[in-house]
């Protein structure tokens, strides 16, 4: 009787089950990273309706994040700051620069309808609950420590266009929230774009990390103290964020 | 016929008396009657399964069509929930779980039996278990499957299934290993996937019979591709039979820890009724008894309609009623000992929710369950009635219909009244009937393409538990020159 396949598909059985094995971790791959925020949110800097440059007013001018995000210690919005913000300054400066034609349209309006329509770049989804305050000011009295704006949104100081720099993804908030030793700062310079901490601080912060987050704090948001007393972390579990 | 009892004896197949009940050979009943061949019995097997596809009988079709009807049914039916959500079960507190789950309980529990009879039994060395291990092990698979599909719908939102499995993601989130229902899953899909590598290891063989005894193109490329090069030498059987050997004990404990870990849903939570140490092995027997029950549901007919009932004996039928036997009385002990440790715990929560089950709102439920569980599979006390297949076939239906309600029994009256009087409730489902419904249209429309196409007998195995398979079985007619010429077969054989 003739063979009914020729002699290669010997092989196939094999190669089936390593194709099958290599695709399988492909495809896996393929949805951990194209799929994930790092690949598809970081890096989008969409076109503004005024073309605002950070790296000029934050970067050369050493203007203050919170002199246009006003809010960003005080409530769960840093903000974005009405028309008049801008005017304060460009009422004097630059007044008839074409380039402000829609600030000074959204102002002399006057009512607050004719906002300047920026685009959004660091969205979250309608089920994570973020607070800014919360992350710029933790801890009391001498251990009071903060997240600097760099940590999350990059070195604004160098961008012309605002791009988002970190991916906002649930994975990226929990490495933080289970080291966030790191990325503490002091309140002072919160701020303070490119800040390097001086040696004595890492120890400081461990210190301060140790009393918002002890290890295992993600998975219970409560602990009972040796007096008893219970404490509830920063990293307060699963409805910390999703309230 | 050289044998004169047999050539005497009567030619219905359900009498017990039409039995040459000496085994030539080792003096007990044939497992194989009528003093086949191995020629006869291949043809016998693969009758089905040659037929030209264009000359596939009517009852058949319309068979395969009204199980595709229904799986087709199903498909619909999860495309509603996947548009709907669950809402559309009638689930809701406190009755959270309801025929999702008693449907996926019942399925992964009848699987069981196809594990029992294809690995315990092989390893115990029960050669019966070769005339029905491929359909109960064809029944396994196809229950499992429909098990994880009302398992996987019944998370809600079934895009997020990936959830149960370790991957990496963006979440940073893993399953709760802590949690019966991770390991839930991998209890599931180990089962699916040994059993299936066990299933389709057994198949081989036969499979390489249908390509040699192919006549049209196709058969020869999806039988050979199916057989892997099987060529039946030596070396293949050597190596298929330590293959089997391992898987089978691959198997063996699995028929132990599926049904384990699917009662440590119920059994790790802190609910009366769930909370109960017996469960384990409880489930087990639970799911031995159903899986028994359903090998009989689909064997009985077949073996009427495809002319099989030399090779599924009344033997087979026996020994397995005696199974459902055994293991009615053990959950029927079971049932009994949930209440005396209700009672005996002095618990007044647990001993609430007991008399709540046998007399409350679902008292039918639990009286309906009783009386198909433990009441009827007694009758096979009574040689008439476990050798009878029409008894077999009845019996074995209230058994299945018995077993769904038993889980219907511990998921529902256990949380229709929980802890807060104030959301006691009545729990009528909405449009679950049709998702049972719909994993029967499942289950039957693969169970009848594997009849139709794939063989129902491991006929190999049939073949090495004949009498004839014995070197010394001299039953042919010719069987007195064996000696004769075997002097002079050695010698040709040189010449081979």
């Amino acid at each position: 009787m003739a063979q009914i396949f020729p002699k290669w598909t010997n092989e196939t059985p094999g190669l089936i089950t390593f194709g099958s094995l290599v695709g399988l971790g492909a495809v896996i791959f393929a949805l951990y990273w194209w799929a994930s925020p790092w690949n598809t949110d970081v890096g989008y800097a969409p076109k503004q309706p005024v073309a605002y440059s950070h790296k000029l007013h934050a970067g050369d001018l050493k203007m203050d994040c919170r002199y246009c995000h006003a809010y960003a210690e005080r409530g769960q919005h840093a903000g974005v700051p009405p028309t008049q913000v801008c005017m304060n300054c460009h009422a004097q400066v630059k007044k008839d620069s074409p380039k402000l034609d829609l600030v000074r349209k959204s102002w002399a309006d006057g009512k607050g309808d004719e906002s300047i329509p920026w685009v959004r770049i660091h969205k979250l989804p309608d089920f994570a609950y973020f607070d800014h305050s919360a992350h710029l000011g933790v801890g009391f009295g001498e251990n009071r420590a903060g997240i600097g704006c760099e940590t999350c949104h990059g070195r604004i100081d160098t961008m012309e266009v605002v791009a988002q720099n970190q991916p906002l993804s649930m994975a990226w908030c929990i490495d933080c929230h289970n080291d966030p030793a790191p990325n503490l700062r002091p309140i002072a310079n919160l701020t303070q774009m490119g800040f390097r901490p001086d040696p004595m601080w890492h120890d400081k912060a461990q210190q301060i990390a140790a009393t918002l987050n002890p290890p295992g704090a993600l998975a219970s948001a409560m602990r009972t103290n040796a007096d008893g007393t219970t404490q509830t972390f920063a990293t307060a579990g699963c409805s910390g964020c999703h309230r | 016929m050289s044998n004169p009892a047999e050539a005497s004896l009567p030619n219905d197949p359900n009498v017990r008396g039409d039995v040459a009940l000496e085994d030539p050979v080792e003096g007990r009943e044939s497992l194989v009657r009528g003093n086949l061949s191995f020629h006869e019995i291949t043809e016998k097997v693969l009758a089905v399964n040659e037929k030209p596809v264009a000359q596939t009988p009517n009852a058949f079709k319309a068979a395969i069509a009204f199980a595709g009807l229904g799986f087709a049914g199903f498909g619909g039916y999860v495309g509603y929930l996947f548009w709907e959500g669950p809402g559309i079960w009638g689930n809701n507190n406190p009755v959270g779980w309801a025929w999702d789950i008693v449907n996926f309980v019942f399925w992964v529990g009848i699987g069981h039996a196809g594990t029992l009879i294809s690995a315990i039994l092989y390893l115990f060395r029960q050669k019966w278990r070769t005339s029905i291990n491929r359909y109960a092990e064809a029944m396994t698979i196809f229950a499992v499957l429909a098990a994880s599909s009302c398992v996987a719908l019944h998370t809600g939102r079934i895009w997020m299934d990936f959830y149960l499995f370790p991957l990496p993601n963006q979440m940073g989130l893993w399953p709760n290993f802590r949690s019966p229902l991770a390991w839930d899953v991998f209890a599931v899909n180990t089962y699916l996937f040994v059993s299936l590598l066990f299933w389709f290891t057994g198949l081989v063989p036969d499979f390489a019979t249908l390509r040699d005894r192919a006549k049209v193109r196709w058969r020869q490329l999806f039988y050979g591709a199916l057989a892997m090069g099987w060529r039946g030498s030596t070396r293949h059987w050597v190596h298929y039979e330590k293959a089997y050997q391992i898987l089978a004990a691959f198997s063996a404990p699995l028929v132990l820890s599926v049904h384990t870990i699917v009662s440590f849903d119920f059994a790790v939570s802190q609910l009366p009724g769930w909370h109960t140490t017996i469960f384990p092995p409880y489930f087990v027997a639970g799911a031995i008894f159903s899986g028994f029950a359903m090998v009989q549901t689909l064997m009985l007919p077949a073996r009427a309609w495809l002319g099989l009932k030399d090779i599924v004996t009344v033997k087979h039928i026996e020994n397995m009623n005696k199974i459902i036997l055994v293991t009615g009385t053990l959950v029927g002990y079971a049932y009994a000992m949930e209440y005396f440790v209700a009672f005996y715990s002095g618990n007044e929560y647990e001993g609430f929710t007991f008399i709540n089950r046998s007399f409350g709102p679902y008292a039918w439920a639990y009286w309906t369950m009783v009386s198909c569980n433990v009441i009827s599979p007694q009758l096979f006390w009574f040689k008439r009635i476990r050798t009878s297949v029409t008894w077999s076939f009845i019996l074995a239906f209230f058994v299945n219909i018995g077993m769904w309600f038993e889980r219907f029994v511990i998921t529902v009256t256990s949380l229709h009244r929980d802890a807060l009087v104030s959301s006691w409730e009545y729990f009528v489902p909405v449009t679950e009937p049709l998702f049972l419904a719909g994993t029967f249209g499942l289950f039957f429309f693969l169970f009848l393409l594997f009849v139709r196409f794939f063989p129902v007998i491991a006929m190999a195995e049939v073949k090495s538990v004949m009498p004839q398979a014995n070197p010394h079985w001299e039953g042919y007619e010719h069987g007195g020159d064996h000696h004769a010429n075997a002097p002079a077969a050695a010698t040709a054989g040189g010449s081979h």
